[in-house]
């Protein structure tokens, strides 16, 4: 047997061990957060916690109305931003040319949007959502100004993966005659909806790990919200509080912060498995 | 693929008719110099074609000269380019096709359209033919299950599928797929098939079983097929349509019946085209 030529060159091998030292490095970083959260935090975590509401400043006792808080707000949030996100998105990719002028604008508009600092559409959220229309620090300003904010992200995932199909689809499914309508709905969301549960996850990291916009709109009070126009703290609001205002409230916010990290973690979980019964079940019908 | 300017290209024989002996045959589809322009970029010159009916009729010539565009047009499928524009007359069933208040969906009701990749829906094998059919307004259940099951069965698909029609249509191989995506065609009960270069991405087996399915619907459909093998259009074809290039536009030479289109064609190109078969 011949050998295959053995590959001798420095650069090759250079980068090939620099890569390898970058992937360790984060590696290394993740595993140390994940442990430092873990070790400080397991010991408040108890079924108590997560029933209770907080007590001295938040000290001791649970976390209960944030947890309800939170998800409140993440609810609300995609309620508002994910049939606005599909439909312009639908829009972009089906009904625009994206070499005209104006989508081209809509682009570039969404590219800025999406680089805002949450503290600038925080105050946006303030200056209209409480104070103009007068929703008050409420769970409901803050949901929307969190919509705002995931919107484009959403908006351009969603676009990505509906530019994504074939136009063979798209010219197959004319040919048979299926108008636009149909077209769009029973062939090409269906195909997207892999990219839509991507994009939604990605919305919902965000906006759950979103504090600076929330302090102005959903406000920072600690009781149970009785309704979306009662002002509530987020997991988020709750672990930079107790993390920089309450002395002594460390293992709280390391409590709090792995109930965070959990809380998406099972959300992710639980929405891959959902879209993936989903996506059997849809393609088997 | 290179073109090298021919001499013999302007060298038509001036008393060069296009059919000669198959003028009283009815078309059921008939372009009356039809062209077709991409942002102003002349994609095919004006030519007349007639599609006879109950008769396999081909376009063939090498890629590029615009035969797919011209299927496009029939279907018109170019009104998703924003940049197309179609001159002419076509007509399908005696109607023109070009006009503004033309009945798109009816159109493609009657006139199928196979396409060169095989490309079932991403949903289950009953799907894909309850969307198209729901689509065109039969609403009982039973009647499109009817309508699927002899199209199924038309395309000798049934037997294989028969007791998988629940799952999805992509677990098929390329060649059912194809056949699926004929049947898919055939439930509307059109009255005319244009396929796009149907065999490209099969293989020689399904190539074969597709040919035989092509040759047995003609008895009931008008057949316009897309290919650039010539083998395949000589096994196959009634009738041959030749296209070239001319200063990159595509160009009808030579309209015949397949026997004269490969034994004694009229123009030059032609000949010098097909006999590349036999080298």
């Amino acid at each position: 047997m011949i050998p295959l030529p053995t590959n001798n060159n420095v650069s090759d091998k250079l980068l090939k061990v620099a890569s390898w030292l970058g992937s360790l490095l984060i590696l290394f970083f993740f595993i140390a957060l994940i442990t430092d959260v873990i070790v400080h935090g397991i010991s408040r975590i108890d079924i108590d916690f997560f029933l209770n509401s907080p007590e001295n400043a938040g000290r001791l006792g649970g976390i209960a109305p944030m947890l309800l808080s939170t998800m409140l707000l993440l609810v609300l949030c995609l309620i508002f931003a994910l049939p606005i996100g599909i439909g312009s998105a639908i829009y972009l990719a089906e009904y625009t040319n994206s070499h005209h002028w104006f989508v081209k604008l809509i682009r570039k508009s969404l590219n800025v949007l999406a680089s805002v600092p949450s503290i600038v559409m925080g105050l946006f959220g303030y200056a209209f959502f409480v104070i103009t229309l007068d929703f008050g620090f409420s769970i409901l300003s803050g949901a929307l100004t969190l919509s705002v904010m995931v919107l484009p992200l959403l908006i351009r995932n969603i676009e990505d993966s509906l530019r994504n199909i074939s136009k063979e689809f798209r010219h197959n499914a004319f040919a048979l005659g299926l108008s636009k309508t149909t077209t769009i709905f029973k062939v090409l969301l269906p195909m997207a909806t892999q990219g839509i549960i991507l994009a939604t996850i990605l919305s919902i990291a965000r906006a759950m790990a979103e504090t600076a916009a929330l302090l102005y709109t959903s406000g920072y009070v600690t009781r149970m919200p009785e309704s979306v126009f009662d002002s509530g703290r987020s997991l988020s609001v709750h672990i930079f509080d107790l993390s920089m205002n309450v002395p002594g409230g460390e293992p709280s916010a390391y409590a709090s912060t792995l109930t965070l990290i959990l809380l998406l973690l099972s959300i992710n979980i639980i929405t891959q498995y959902l879209s993936h019964i989903f996506l059997n079940r849809a393609s088997s019908l | 693929m290179t073109y090298i300017q021919s001499p013999h290209l302007k060298a038509v024989p001036e008393d060069y008719k296009s059919a000669p002996n198959s003028t009283q045959l009815p078309a059921y589809i008939d372009l009356q110099s039809v062209s077709l322009t991409i942002q102003n970029k002349t994609i095919f010159e004006p030519l007349s074609l007639p599609i006879y009916k109950h008769h396999i009729n081909t376009l063939i010539g090498p890629s590029g000269c615009g035969k797919s565009s011209i299927i496009n047009c029939i279907t018109r499928l170019t009104d998703y380019i924003n940049t197309a524009k179609v001159h002419g007359s076509l007509f399908v069933n005696d109607q023109n096709i070009f006009e503004k208040n033309t009945d798109l969906i009816g159109l493609r009701r009657n006139v199928g359209m196979i396409f060169q990749k095989p490309l079932p829906f991403p949903m289950s094998i009953r799907k894909n033919f309850e969307l198209p059919l729901k689509e065109h307004g039969i609403k009982s259940a039973d009647e499109r299950i009817d309508k699927m099951e002899n199209a199924l069965r038309d395309v000798g698909l049934w037997s294989e599928v028969a007791n998988r029609l629940n799952k999805s249509a992509l677990q098929l191989s390329g060649g059912q797929q194809q056949r699926l995506c004929i049947a898919r065609v055939l439930a509307l009960q059109p009255k005319a098939l244009l396929l796009d270069e149907p065999c490209s991405a099969l293989d020689p087996i399904a190539t074969r079983i597709i040919e035989e399915l092509i040759q047995e619907l003609k008895k009931r459909y008008t057949i316009l097929i897309v290919t650039h093998n010539l083998s395949q259009a000589k096994r196959i074809a009634d009738y041959v349509a030749f296209m070239w290039y001319n200063d990159n536009h595509g160009k009808l030479v030579e309209h015949n019946h397949s026997n004269i289109i490969f034994n004694n064609p009229s123009n030059p190109i032609t000949a010098a085209y097909v006999q590349g078969l036999t080298e």
